[in-house]
């Protein structure tokens, strides 16, 4: 049991900045180019903690624990997320309330980060974040109400361990969750994670002006963020089917890879929505979860 | 049997919170000839055990008629008297969706409060009827474009239609058949009056011809 749960932390922990590899390299082989190494995401995160990071000086305390309490917050979050057909390290009544405050406490500390560099421009992103985190929310929480609901129980380990993608309220609650999962991790068509085009960026926008150590606890906690989001993902698609856990473990890491697999073609396939069209879609992502827990109540 | 059934139903509300949501008119109607064709399978699907010609008469009649010739008389007005392509809405689109979410809720508890859902066996039905014909009702009256108010009226027929097929079997059949070709008569004559609306005063916006009643 212990072990299990400290598995499925290293995997996370290890594995995590793995998935952006990934997408780039379905993105490179659909367009037919080589793409960056695999790896790329950890040598930019090696790289970036060997610099020194430079502070404005109209930056208080705020700017500085931004990148520290959004890291520790994806930490904790990866620890209450159940992977691999076990249980989380934090598991209760109710922890799927903290899962989603979790998030949002390290989005409100980026965003406080980003307002305190006093830049009008990240400030513009701060609120371009605020608006659509505000609106991917409901569909977030409306859909795990729907997981609890259906399977009868507010703790995610048991949520996901009896939950199976074989109801129609599940596959209506994966769709919303996968249009949150491309939102919240800055992927097209929310937002491209490519550009650094003033106009089109939404999250990047409000990291400009961290450095060095910073910044590669940024971009680690950002990629727990993806992980643990496609864990939740992956482990409503995926029921405990077989109690070995070498397999298990290894269907988690594969359908984790798959999912990455999916996002990166999503990207190569579409282009980046208008910034008007975006709460449409998050709208929609919302309307979905709304009328799956509507029928899980009715 | 039931669970596909219900998976349909839970198709066809989607596509209704879709056509709130949707803000080009080429979509909504595409996503009301998907609905036609859906009704179409509906029909055949819940009359399985007792599938006679006269069903599968109305079942095809509803595809071909739901599915493919009305969307084409509305994407031929839509040619014809050169539409605009957006819907303006009086009700914003996103106002719009949640709107249809609170109809939804109106039209699952209408559904479990009414005797007549019980009665049918599959529970979805009634809601599913009601939420169609409320987002027809909707549609007509949140879009000021003149084609809308047609989309609606022919998604209302379809909510009409479900309570209809799912409900009673004989009889309504012929009071069906009647609504369905009173459908497409008025699709027609609607596509008619848009042209010479439009080419009378240059647009086909409901609420600039709300002035001309004296």
């Amino acid at each position: 049991m212990q072990a299990a749960v400290f598995t499925n932390l290293a995997l996370g922990l290890v594995l995590a900045p793995l998935l952006s590899g990934i997408i780039n390299r379905t993105k490179a082989a659909v367009a037919g180019r080589k793409g960056q190494p695999l790896l790329q995401a950890y040598f930019d995160i090696y790289k970036n903690l060997r610099k020194g990071a430079v502070y404005s000086t109209t930056a208080s305390w705020l700017f500085r624990a931004g990148p520290v309490v959004g890291l520790a917050a994806a930490v904790a979050a990866l620890c209450i997320v159940p992977a691999s057909g076990s249980a989380a390290a934090l598991a209760f009544a109710g922890d799927l309330v903290l899962f989603a405050y979790v998030l949002g406490l390290a989005r409100f500390f980026t965003v406080l980060a980003a307002l305190d560099t006093g830049s009008s421009f990240e400030g513009m992103g701060a609120s371009r974040e605020v608006f659509f985190a505000a609106l991917a929310e409901p569909a977030l929480l409306a859909g795990l109400a729907t997981v609890a609901r259906k399977t009868g129980t507010l703790s995610l380990t048991e949520m996901i361990s009896t939950a199976s993608a074989n109801s129609p309220e599940l596959v209506l609650v994966l769709a919303a969750l996968g249009i949150v999962f491309l939102c919240e991790n800055c992927r097209i068509p929310f937002d491209d994670p490519t550009t650094h085009l003033e106009l089109t960026m939404i999250h990047e926008v409000m990291v400009l002006d961290h450095s060095g150590p910073d910044f590669a606890f940024i971009q680690y906690g950002a990629a727990l963020k993806a992980w643990v989001l496609g864990s939740l993902i992956v482990g409503i698609l995926l029921p405990a089917f077989s109690s070995s856990r070498p397999l298990m473990l290894a269907c988690f890491v594969g359908a984790m890879f798959l999912l990455a697999v999916t996002v990166g073609l999503i990207e190569s396939g579409m282009a980046r929505l208008r910034l008007l069209r975006v709460p449409q879609l998050l709208a929609a992502a919302s309307a979905l979860s709304v009328f799956a827990f509507m029928l899980v109540v009715r | 049997m039931i669970e596909f059934i219900e998976i349909l139903l839970m198709l066809l509300i989607l596509f209704d919170l879709a056509l709130l949501g949707v803000s080009r008119l080429k979509t909504c109607i595409t996503i009301s000839s998907l609905q036609g064709m859906l009704l179409g399978i509906f029909t055949v699907l819940a009359h399985t055990q007792g599938l006679t010609l006269r069903i599968a008469l109305i079942a095809a009649a509803a595809f071909v008629l739901k599915g493919f010739l009305f969307p084409r008389l509305l994407g031929r007005s839509i040619r014809e008297a050169s539409v605009s392509l957006e819907l303006e809405p009086y009700i914003g689109y996103i106002p719009s969706v949640i709107a249809g979410l609170a109809l939804l809720g109106a039209s699952l508890w209408l559904g479990a409060k009414l005797p007549l859902s019980s009665a049918i066996g599959i529970p979805l039905v009634v809601p599913a009827a009601l939420m169609t014909f409320f987002t027809g009702l909707f549609l007509i009256i949140a879009r000021k474009n003149a084609l809308t108010q047609c989309l609606g009226y022919i998604i209302v027929e379809n909510g009409i239609y479900i309570i209809g097929v799912a409900s009673v079997v004989e009889i309504p059949m012929l009071v069906e058949l009647g609504i369905l070709l009173d459908a497409s008569v008025a699709v027609l004559v609607m596509g008619v009056a848009i042209y010479h609306i439009n080419r009378e005063f240059d647009h086909i916006e409901t609420d600039r011809l709300d002035t001309l009643k004296g």
